[in-house]
């Protein structure tokens, strides 16, 4: 091992992958829970739904446009001044998780609202026909009918996040993205390089298998 | 129980205004089973909604168990909604529910707790007859068993009317006849109204106690099913009565007959009610001199008696089968005679 990877030192390699799996997990879990809120309002806005209203509609999705299209490494620089208010400081991992929730949330926004636009409109109207309020077709009808889609989308995007980390790490963020940026790159330690590349693929592979999995228990269709 | 007073719903398409309903008067009694027959496109499905508020109606007033449908919103027309249950053609099951959860769900709205929720679920299922699917879920079941569940879903807040909308039309004609036994069976155990649209005169002829029949928006005629079927008014109504009494009588059908049979006469039976039960054959053999041969004939039960056509090959002396000709009009069953393809009286 030694002699294959000659400059690596593990207690790095282990630092950055923690720090990875910290972005990772803070901005997946609110990418899920701002996607889900922006999808849904996507969703009830649009055109013969529930709460139809096409100023709110048109002004959610431009904005949603705009944040898909920038693209994540340039994101990182426009948001210097805002990560600068909210976190105080422009290093760190916590410094990533304001562009990396901006740049995935949009995304993941997208995903729902065509997640949420496959439910059988026939269910939505029986619950209508039930009495039931909007609040409880959001949570026992939309939500529910809709969750294998929602599920396997967050998968894709949480391994798009794990790349956006590794850019970020370019910034100054941490992780193995900046491991390899300042080892591997600014250093010519090859070594680093492909190491980071592997621990980033057993990342990777560990969500795809963990969001198949959960897919497919809760799938009854 | 239900009444619509001159309803008219439209519809604004981009350029052109849709008239879904068109003044339709509708009073429907408490415990009726009232079907409303039409094509596609001739308005029932946008009617029937307009009875538990899912489309509101451009004009009229719908009454249904003394609620203004037209008039309340928000939290009452949810309240009234609890007591209008409603099944679909394609079920409109959470797929994502157990049976036993998905039949739970309108308690939930409701606001009961779990374990009344429970004990409501474990009752329906019986009475529905699916005891042992509690924990399948949708896809696991039969298109029959999940019409059962819808059934019971809509059941389950204890309403006092039941709206039907297609839903038998999924389903095979075996299927079909067991969900429309389950509907006469809990219309008889709970008195619940009924009100279903269908394109299937079968259904109507089957368990309908009145009916309406619906053409580009409006009800072209309507009364009891027996009657309707008996004296079909509209040539719409005709069409469908015909779906069901009427055997196989293309002219090309007659043509063949015809020529199968050049002596004697062809003769169609249309019988109604009490003629329909009559031993009407045996009485022309035993009074007149001629043979008679059954060559096809249908004969349906309706709520009200039975109605049918039969067609008969009548052979013998001319004088004689003239004779037996006239003696079955006497006994009020009508008599068509098929000269060529078309038919005369």
């Amino acid at each position: 091992m030694q002699e294959l990877l000659p400059n690596v030192k593990w207690n790095k390699v282990w630092e950055a992958t923690v720090e990875t799996i910290y972005m990772t997990s803070i901005s997946v879990v609110a990418t899920f829970v701002l996607g889900i809120i922006l999808g849904l309002l996507l969703f009830l806005t649009s055109k013969g739904n529930i709460y139809e209203n096409k100023i709110i509609h048109a002004i959610v999705a431009a904005t949603v446009n705009i944040f898909r299209s920038i693209p994540f490494i340039i994101l990182i620089i426009l948001l210097i001044p805002f990560t600068k208010v909210i976190v105080g400081s422009m290093i760190g991992e916590n410094a990533a998780l304001p562009a990396l929730i901006i740049g995935a949330a949009p995304f993941y926004a997208r995903m729902v609202e065509i997640a949420l636009r496959e439910i059988d409109k026939g269910v939505i109207e029986a619950a209508k026909a039930m009495g039931a309020k909007t609040s409880t077709i959001i949570w026992k009808v939309l939500l529910p009918e809709s969750m294998p889609a929602l599920v396997s989308g967050i998968t894709v995007t949480a391994i798009a996040l794990v790349g956006y980390t590794a850019m970020a790490g370019f910034v100054g963020a941490g992780g193995l993205g900046n491991l390899a940026f300042l080892e591997g790159y600014q250093r010519f330690q090859y070594d680093y390089t492909f190491i980071t590349t592997i621990f980033i693929l057993i990342i990777v592979f560990l969500i795809q298998f963990a969001g198949d999995y959960v897919t497919s228990k809760i799938d009854k269709r | 129980m239900i009444k619509l007073k001159q309803v008219t719903k439209t519809y604004e398409t981009n350029d052109s205004l849709v008239k879904a309903v068109q003044k339709v008067d509708l009073s429907i009694a408490a415990g009726e089973i009232f079907g409303i027959i039409g094509y596609s496109g001739a308005g029932k499905s946008t009617l029937i909604r307009l009875l538990n508020g899912l489309e509101t109606p451009t004009h009229g007033t719908i009454t249904v168990a003394e609620r203004n449908m037209n008039e309340i919103s928000g939290r009452e027309l949810r309240k009234a909604r609890q007591e209008i249950g409603m099944i679909f053609q394609h079920f409109n099951l959470l797929w994502s529910r157990t049976v036993q959860e998905n039949i739970s769900f309108p308690l939930e709205i409701a606001g009961l707790s779990k374990k009344e929720r429970l004990n409501i679920v474990n009752e329906l299922i019986k009475l529905v007859g699916l005891e042992g699917r509690e924990k399948s879920y949708p896809s696991q079941l039969s298109g029959g068993q999940k019409q059962r569940v819808g059934i019971a879903r809509a059941l389950a807040n204890k309403p006092k009317v039941l709206l039907c909308d297609e839903a038998t039309s999924a389903l095979d004609p075996q299927t079909t006849d067991s969900i429309l036994d389950l509907l006469v069976d809990i219309n008889q155990k709970l008195g619940l109204t009924i009100v279903l649209i269908t394109h299937e005169m079968h259904v109507i002829r089957k368990i309908c106690h009145r009916v309406a029949v619906m053409e580009d928006g409006k009800i072209v005629e309507q009364g009891k099913v027996f009657d309707v079927f008996q004296n079909p008014q509209q040539s719409m109504t005709k069409k469908f009565v015909n779906q069901v009494i009427e055997a196989e009588s293309s002219s090309e059908m007659i043509g063949n007959l015809l020529n199968q049979y050049p002596k004697g006469k062809i003769i169609r039976l249309t019988f109604i009610g009490d003629t329909a039960e009559m031993p009407l054959i045996t009485n022309v053999i035993r009074k007149f001199d001629v043979s008679f041969n059954i060559l096809q004939g249908k004969v349906s039960q309706t709520h009200g008696g039975a109605v049918g056509t039969m067609f008969v090959h009548v052979d013998g002396e001319t004088e004689q089968v003239e004779q037996s000709i006239k003696y079955i009009r006497q006994q009020k069953v009508k008599v068509e005679v098929l000269t060529d393809a078309r038919i005369t009286s």
